[in-house]
């Protein structure tokens, strides 16, 4: 029955992909691709190249902003798990807002919010804040100075140094915010798991706080935090496809615009998926590895 | 030193909340004035004033938006009965019956006295409801038989399950979103098709089974052996095992988790703005697109996440009130 039915799609999609005349195949790679990608981290790319290209890019610019916003993420997190755990009320009210608030409204909301904010309410580049000294926050972007370079206000935008555009920004901003809050919940949820027994026998040999904190409760609260905290990252990869509801070029916006313009769909979704698939298999390996080393033997 | 840091904390809270505030509230503009709003320093809520109807109702013809108004009223008030425990009977799943095809009749019209609406037209916050709550209704009997395909013993069944919940999660759910409405028409024989509506909600569904499927499991791997070994020792067969002792059993020790997941699930429902859907967000970022209004997107986008975070924030707290009596609905479960 099954056969029947996998039958009955084949012989649909292959007639109508012969009346709409698409070739099917990988064949396309190689052509020309004939747009542009707004911003490329550590690959050149120009419209002259081919679309393997351009999906290469769009892949190394979905990796840069989940590595990143991992990082982040995991930071801001383990520091608001450890303020709803706080004895102090207010620290523990601020946690508690935080996570009940940011948990329950859609990332997409949040992306929009962040690019709105980013755009609408900072003031063009002539008139850029300068927080730090050659730090500049502008409705294009955020520009850094470097070892090499500082920027400098050019005509209408700033040159020099290393730009962040606003759509790099909001969903960085927008995926760390946003998974930082259930990576809260796992940190605290872990915290609590280890016995107050471990917390009061540690006291009791004379350790100081800091001590307690870095030589009994984290390692024993890691075995509880990795499994979860590995679905989290996976998330935040996943989430990292909002980017083309925003304008970032990450991987399911080029391989969006590859399909609009060449008509292969079929081949365009399995690479999305091809691709996501071995990012997911690979962060739950290196998880698996990591939590084995963690774990009791 | 304790105190201290309290004071200097409240002192930095209000430093950042106070001019929230006055931007929010005391400078802010209510009137649907987009000159006064630029004059002005505070929020421009004139935008959702204005614009409420679109944000609500989408495109749906203006004379006859009581319907999708109607048909919203009665889609909450079901979730409002069906959230007490008093209306768990055997009647709620009439009632549900009874009113989806109320809201049916309602927003497509077409007889009598109601004017067709074909769903190219509807929006807005119903939308969303909509695709939610079809979504769910449809997933769930969808993600039980994943679930028990996965702990079948027959190799083809588990192994497709495995598969099928695998790779829907491993992969974004705007790619599915794309595999819907790039490459569903190319599966259907010629002539046959089916709306850009229909075939989010396929994908939504789709996608909402893989997740569900996982907490059924959750609940199905809590259930001591003894329930199954006693099952097959009175000799009941493998439907009347599950439907009779093994899955009334397990939903109810993965109630908390399945809100959750619908929690999930009903935010996910915003990603149909990528393919062209006007639901609560898109209509809230068309209405944006109007030149008098562009610019106001913070205002915007903080009172859709107001609306969204009403909804998840009264079904989390919901939840919760499951994960506080955890003994009593275990205590429950004999009967």
């Amino acid at each position: 029955m099954l056969l029947g039915a996998a039958g009955f799609l084949i012989s649909n999609t292959v007639a109508n992909l012969e009346a709409r005349r698409i070739a099917s195949g990988f064949g396309f790679l190689g052509r020309e691709a004939g747009f542009e990608i707004g911003e490329s981290f550590f690959l050149r790319y120009d419209a002259g190249q081919s679309y393997l290209r351009a999906l290469a890019v769009g892949l190394v610019n979905t990796l840069t902003v989940s590595a990143i916003g991992i990082v982040v993420a995991s930071l801001l997190g383990t520091a608001i798990g450890l303020a709803r755990l706080s004895a102090n009320t207010l620290v523990r009210g601020i946690g508690t807002a935080y996570v009940e608030f940011i948990r329950n409204v859609p990332l997409l909301v949040q992306l929009f919010f962040w690019y709105a904010l980013i755009t609408e309410a900072l003031p063009g580049p002539s008139q850029a804040l300068e927080p730090l000294p050659h730090v500049f926050l502008s409705n294009r972007g955020i520009f850094l100075p470097t070892f090499a370079s500082l920027p400098v206000l050019q005509g209408f935008n700033f040159a020099g140094g290393v730009g962040i555009s606003p759509e790099f920004g909001a969903l960085l901003l927008g995926l760390s915010v946003y998974t930082a809050a259930f990576i809260a919940e796992i940190v605290r949820a872990g915290v609590l798991a280890v016995p107050r027994g471990q917390v009061e026998a540690a006291q009791a040999v004379g350790l100081a706080h800091s001590q307690v904190l870095h030589k009994v409760v984290f390692p024993q609260a890691l075995r509880v935090i990795v499994p979860p905290l590995a679905s989290q990252y996976l998330n935040l990869v996943k989430n990292s496809s909002l980017a083309v509801a925003i304008g970032y070029p990450d991987l399911v916006s080029i391989a969006n615009t590859t399909m609009n313009q060449t008509g292969q769909a079929i081949e365009g979704v399995a690479i999305i998926m091809a691709v996501y698939l071995t990012i997911s298999l690979s962060i739950s390996a290196l998880m698996n590895w990591y939590n084995a080393r963690v774990a009791l033997r | 030193m304790r105190r201290l840091f309290t004071v200097a904390l409240l002192l930095l809270l209000a430093a950042a909340l106070v001019p929230f505030l006055k931007w929010a509230l005391i400078e802010a503009v209510w009137r649907p004035d987009p000159a006064a709003c630029r004059a002005a320093h505070g929020a421009c809520w004139g935008f959702v004033v204005e614009k409420y109807r679109f944000i609500l109702f989408g495109t749906y013809p203006y004379g006859e938006q009581w319907r999708p108004a109607a048909a919203t009223v009665l889609l909450l008030g079901l979730g409002i009965l069906s959230a007490m425990k008093a209306s768990w009977k055997p009647w709620l799943i009439v009632a549900w019956l009874a009113g989806l095809c109320a809201i049916g009749v309602l927003m497509w019209g077409g007889v009598p006295g109601l004017p067709y609406v074909e769903n190219e037209r509807w929006g807005g916050l119903i939308l969303t409801l909509l695709l939610a709550t079809f979504g769910l209704a449809a997933a769930f009997p969808l993600s039980l038989l994943l679930a028990l395909g996965r702990r079948s013993e027959l190799p083809i069944i588990r192994a497709m399950s495995v598969a099928y919940i695998e790779l829907v999660r491993g992969v974004p759910l705007i790619s599915l979103l794309f595999m819907a409405s790039v490459m569903l028409p190319l599966f259907l024989p010629a002539g046959v098709s089916i709306d850009k509506l229909l075939r989010a909600q396929i994908a939504l569904v789709l996608f909402a089974a893989a997740y569900l499927a996982e907490v059924v499991r959750g609940g199905l791997q809590a259930i001591p052996r003894g329930q199954y070994e006693a099952a097959d020792a009175l000799g009941l067969s493998y439907w009347q095992k599950t439907l009779a002792v093994v899955l009334p059993q397990a939903l109810r020790i993965a109630v908390p988790a399945l809100v959750n997941t619908f929690i999930g699930f009903f935010k996910d429902t915003s990603l149909v703005l990528v393919i062209g859907l006007f639901d609560l967000l898109s209509t809230i970022k068309l209405g944006l697109t109007e030149p008098a209004w562009s610019g106001f997107g913070v205002e915007a986008y903080l009172f859709a996440a107001l609306v969204y975070f009403v909804f998840c924030f009264a079904l989390s707290r919901y939840s919760r009130r499951f994960e506080l009596e955890p003994r009593r609905i275990t205590a429950l479960t004999p009967n």
